[in-house]
């Protein structure tokens, strides 16, 4: 057997140096990180990369951060899995693999002109944390900005200053809500969906990004066809499982779509007649 | 056809034309592993050799994506360092049938289409491939011609058929070619040779039919019909989930990739190695939900990726009809009966649909 080094493999790894590491909740970190060779990340919002460690293994982790910030990039973990949790033992100064970024992320060149409607559920607000600085970094391009984000309790709220810091600001609409409250919460109680009805849009120019767990999408995009936005409109990111990126392992496979190279992010129109997408 | 493409090779030069072949580099080539088991191995002489052999246990994508492969070196330090390689050897495959070279076909398009695989692609430089034709079938679990694979087209560098004291070769590329020169086993064929040939093309176009009662061209319209068939819930009932079909499977790539550390925690490796969609974890995300929990949407997912994604993507079917899948499994689960019973399953609605 003989053996040669490759320039081309789809495997290489860029080296990545942790420049900070944040607990956002108790399952959640926050890790910013720049490639060593100087060179930027280059990603679309929405878009993810594999992160690896040695000796553990990879993982695909969607940026969080406005591709508009070229000197680093960001990303929000949960601890479930071998890989994430290594990664939660990391500190500033460490160093990863890194390699993509893969996948067709938020069209925002079509996005631009419209009034967006975001909405996040959980974790969700991690690939959307991308759409949603981004827009704000380019705030002009865009119309009305809806930002609705829910999550299970206020303990579990990601990115807690900057939500505050959205509430606040007068170009954009904002509002969330939990499923359950503590007794420190005043804001509202319930699923995402009834923030829904509450949003005045104009269906036509409206484009709405959905990031959340499987079970929340079927329930907002019935609301969204309610409020007339169409299925063309609506643009949902997948979660799966990729191991190679590259469209070829299997293991992200949609029916026909592969996730990892023909998504994650999708309109509704085209998979809402795919079983084992949701 | 070209009457220059063509040489012969009489049965008593064939001995030396494999030893001389085995002298070139690797040759591997069918051998009897006994109970009508047949494997690719390495041989150096032609008494080795099986000529006449169902489907080998393994196809030929293990000289094309091992089972297990390197894809990445690292090593431990104050700073860690990785390199990416591809591990090859250069080989040549003989007696690979129309079924196995069209599983290569397949492959090739999925490891060529963007962003390519070089792992892939620089072990696929290194192989030389000789076909050998199936004069009849190899038993009744093909169904090689239902997908066009029964007759030679492409894919191999020299194609034999065994038409009694001699094998017919086309010459297909350069370095098929350069075998031939190089051996010097080979005669030039004549008129008398390409009738006999000829003669075996019409026999086998009579001998060979669609074993499943369907016309080709008709399949994905069969499984656009069918997702939500009874057939999958009986497969459900059935498959024993143990990812043998999808191993034996010609066209079937799915691989994961896993880390190794050495035991001195120096270095290590990221390598590759084949996955089955038939194994529970396999669309399984972190957060525990599973996206093809049953073994129904598993079994179905497995004969979409044969007969319906492809199409669109690649513009041919993945199944080549070799039978492996139907052979391997315990649970006695049939590509043939399957397709026959979406076939009767889905005359079944047209017909309720006009009542």
């Amino acid at each position: 057997m003989e053996k040669v080094v490759i320039r081309d493999s789809g495997y290489r790894l860029k080296k990545a140096t942790l420049l900070q590491v944040k607990r956002l909740t108790a399952n959640e970190k926050f890790f910013e990180l720049s490639l060593q060779d100087g060179s930027s990340l280059d990603h679309e919002p929405g878009q993810f990369i594999m992160v690896s460690l040695f000796g553990v293994g990879e993982s695909p982790i969607s940026v969080c951060s406005s591709p508009m910030k070229r000197d680093s990039f960001e990303l929000c973990i949960r601890a479930v899995g071998k890989v994430t949790r290594s990664l939660h033992a990391l500190k500033a100064g460490d160093e990863v693999g890194v390699r993509g970024p893969y996948g067709k992320g938020f069209p925002v060149n079509i996005l631009a002109g419209n009034d967006l409607v975001i909405i996040a559920g959980g974790l969700g607000i991690a690939p959307l944390r991308s759409l949603i600085t981004y827009v704000l970094d380019n705030r002009r391009d865009f119309g009305k900005v809806h930002i609705l984000f829910g999550c299970k309790e206020p303990r579990d709220m990601l990115f807690r200053d900057e939500l505050e810091h959205w509430s606040e600001r007068a170009d954009l609409h904002y509002a969330c809500t939990v499923d359950r409250a503590d007794p420190e919460w005043a804001g509202n109680v319930g699923v995402i969906t009834t923030l829904i009805p509450g949003v005045d849009i104009e269906p036509s120019r409206t484009f709405a990004a959905v990031v959340g767990p499987p079970v929340m999408y079927n329930f907002v995009i019935k609301e969204l066809l309610k409020k007339g936005v169409p299925g063309k409109q609506i643009l949902l990111s997948f979660e799966r499982n990729m191991a190679c990126g590259n469209g070829k392992c299997g293991h992200c496979q949609i029916q026909n779509l592969y996730v990892c190279q023909d998504g994650p992010v999708f309109n509704y129109e085209r998979i809402k007649n795919l079983s084992e997408a949701f | 056809m070209e009457e220059n493409q063509y040489v012969i090779l009489e049965k008593a030069r064939f001995e030396d034309f494999i030893s001389a072949l085995s002298h070139m580099q690797k040759l591997v080539a069918p051998v009897s592993k006994g109970y009508r088991n047949y494997a690719f191995e390495e041989v150096a002489s032609g008494s080795e050799i099986a000529l006449r052999y169902i489907p080998t246990i393994l196809p030929l994508k293990k000289y094309f994506m091992p089972q297990r492969e390197t894809l990445l070196e690292f090593t431990f330090g104050k700073r860690s360092q990785a390199e990416a390689v591809v591990e090859y050897e250069p080989v040549t495959i003989f007696g690979a049938h129309t079924c196995d070279l069209a599983g290569i076909q397949c492959l090739n398009m999925v490891f060529s289409e963007r962003p390519k695989d070089y792992n892939y692609l620089t072990r696929k430089g290194k192989v030389t491939l000789i076909g050998l034709e199936c004069n009849e079938y190899c038993d009744d679990y093909a169904s090689c011609h239902l997908v066009h694979a029964s007759f030679p087209s492409g894919g191999y560098d020299l194609f034999f058929t065994d038409l009694g004291d001699y094998f017919m070769v086309h010459i297909n590329t350069v370095s098929g070619e350069e075998i031939v020169r190089a051996t010097g086993s080979f005669q030039k064929a004549d008129t008398l040779h390409s009738n006999a040939l000829r003669d075996l093309r019409n026999h086998k176009r009579k001998v060979f039919n669609n074993e499943v009662p369907i016309k080709t061209k008709l399949l994905p319209e069969l499984f656009d019909v069918t997702f939500r068939a009874h057939v999958w819930t009986d497969l459900d009932a059935r498959c024993l989930a143990c990812g043998n079909c999808t191993n034996v499977c010609p066209t079937c790539y799915c691989f994961d990739i896993k880390d190794e550390l050495d035991l001195s925690l120096q270095r290590g490796i990221r390598y590759r190695i084949w996955d089955s969609c038939q194994l529970e974890p396999f669309a399984r995300v972190a957060g525990g939900i599973n996206f093809r929990k049953d073994r129904a949407a598993r079994q179905r997912h497995r004969y979409y990726r044969k007969f319906r994604y492809p199409v669109d993507r690649f513009a041919r079917f993945f199944c080549t009809g070799c039978g492996r899948c139907t052979r391997t499994c315990m649970a006695g689960i049939s590509l043939k009966e399957t397709l026959g019973a979406l076939i009767k399953e889905s005359e079944d609605r047209v017909w309720k649909k006009w009542l």
